[in-house]
């Protein structure tokens, strides 16, 4: 019961976070300042919402998977976003 | 209720997508489109239970596909402007959307008209899965009992590079494909090209084993062991390789012998092309299976570096 709220209140969470960041993509002016808000934002949501799945698996393997699952999301999300932010700027220097 | 508003609200969505993906002006941004298409589709077949179809659409439809589509939209971005300033005359306009909504509606007619109950097989699978010696009946059923479906898939993968590969200047047949990556060795896609393969690789290979008895299999292990190699070229810590070398060829094209081997023995053991004899199942499939991966890892990758185009070998 207690885990259950705990779920709950950790996935509302994680889903406020992802629409932070979704109308932080649709509102702010340039590229830099999107992908922050995306990158930043749907970090925090998603690792938000493994931690509240947490309680909800069985087994610690499945735990496991949860968690790998979001320091993949994690890399990938914070090496895409560089590189998108580099493509950025090399298109500002040389118009 | 919550589960039909949500589901109601990705069908929608998915509609809103396929049309956006169709007309929009931009090939880059209709590529876009896609592939969000490819994954919420993926996210359509997860709640309708068909998990080893959802792998295959995230992996094959959004993934492998829509990268194969930027590849294009990337090669195609010189005459874009050209293509866009062509208007179509109203003649054609108006034969195209003849044809689109004539196939929607022979679609829609035929989805109308299933028989209710619908004709299935399922029945007569569950019973007779066990013999194959694999649990999950999505590889029983595309390596058993139609077995002949996915040898023939595997043919017209190699089919299609050959396709790609003929695309080739003939100075270029034989070469390298694609370009020599060229990226900041300190560089953060360096650093993803050294740090995510060997994750990549095991969990590659670990959707292949749990094929057998949970979803997954060899087609979206391909995929992402296809991803890790080009994910390593792309960072220019290695090349492409020669489209000449002949354990590469001899690679593409092992996969679909074994199967053919394999299906011709059954001619013998089993009194039926592909046919397995008892007790034979599985560790049969197991070596079909083996001898598919490599091939269609590189079968994949291969396509995704698309023609050769640097000059070959003298000769």
């Amino acid at each position: 019961m207690l885990l259950d709220v705990f779920s709950i209140v950790a996935i509302v969470a994680g889903a406020f976070f992802y629409l932070a960041g979704t109308v932080g993509l649709l509102r702010f002016p340039d590229a830099y300042t999107r992908l922050h808000a995306l990158t930043k934002a749907d970090n925090l949501g998603l690792v938000l919402v493994v931690i509240g799945l947490l309680p909800q698996v069985d087994g610690v393997l499945t735990a496991l998977k949860l968690v790998l699952v979001w320091l993949l999301v994690l890399l990938s999300s914070a090496a895409v976003s560089q590189l998108i932010a580099r493509s950025a700027r090399r298109r500002e220097t040389r118009p | 209720m919550m589960t039909t508003i949500a589901s109601a609200a990705v069908v929608l969505l998915l509609l809103w997508l396929a049309l956006w993906t169709v007309v929009a002006r931009d090939a880059f941004l209709a590529v876009a489109g896609f592939v969000v298409y490819g994954l919420l589709l993926s996210l359509v077949w997860v709640r309708l239970a068909g998990i080893d179809v959802a792998l295959t659409e995230a992996a094959i439809g959004g993934g492998l596909t829509g990268a194969l589509l930027l590849g294009a939209v990337g090669r195609l971005r010189g005459t874009e402007n050209e293509v866009a300033a062509e208007a179509a005359g109203a003649g054609t306009r108006a034969l195209a959307a003849l044809l689109a909504v004539g196939v929607t509606a022979a679609l829609v007619l035929g989805v109308l008209m299933l028989p209710e109950p619908v004709p299935t097989l399922a029945p007569l699978v569950v019973p007779n899965l066990p013999a194959t010696g694999v649990a999950n009946p999505i590889t029983g059923v595309l390596l058993a009992f139609r077995a002949l479906d996915t040898l023939l898939e595997a043919i017209v993968l190699v089919i299609a590079l050959i396709g790609v590969w003929s695309f080739a200047p003939d100075r270029a047949w034989g070469g390298r494909p694609g370009p020599r990556y060229q990226a900041d060795p300190d560089g953060i896609l360096a650093y993803l090209a050294r740090v995510l393969p060997p994750l990549g690789i095991v969990i590659g290979i670990y959707l292949f084993w749990a094929g057998a008895d949970h979803p997954g299999g060899k087609f979206q292990s391909a995929t992402i062991l296809a991803a890790m190699w080009m994910l390593v070229q792309m960072a220019g810590l290695s090349d492409a390789p020669r489209t000449d070398h002949r354990g590469l060829r001899a690679g593409v094209v092992i996969g679909p012998l074994a199967f053919i081997a394999v299906g011709v023995l059954g001619l013998w053991t089993a009194g039926a092309f592909l046919g397995y004899p008892d007790g034979w199942a599985k560790p049969l499939i197991l070596v079909i299976e083996i001898a598919l991966l490599p091939a269609l890892v590189l079968v994949l990758a291969l396509l995704m570096n698309g023609p050769p185009s640097r000059v070959g070998a003298a000769r």
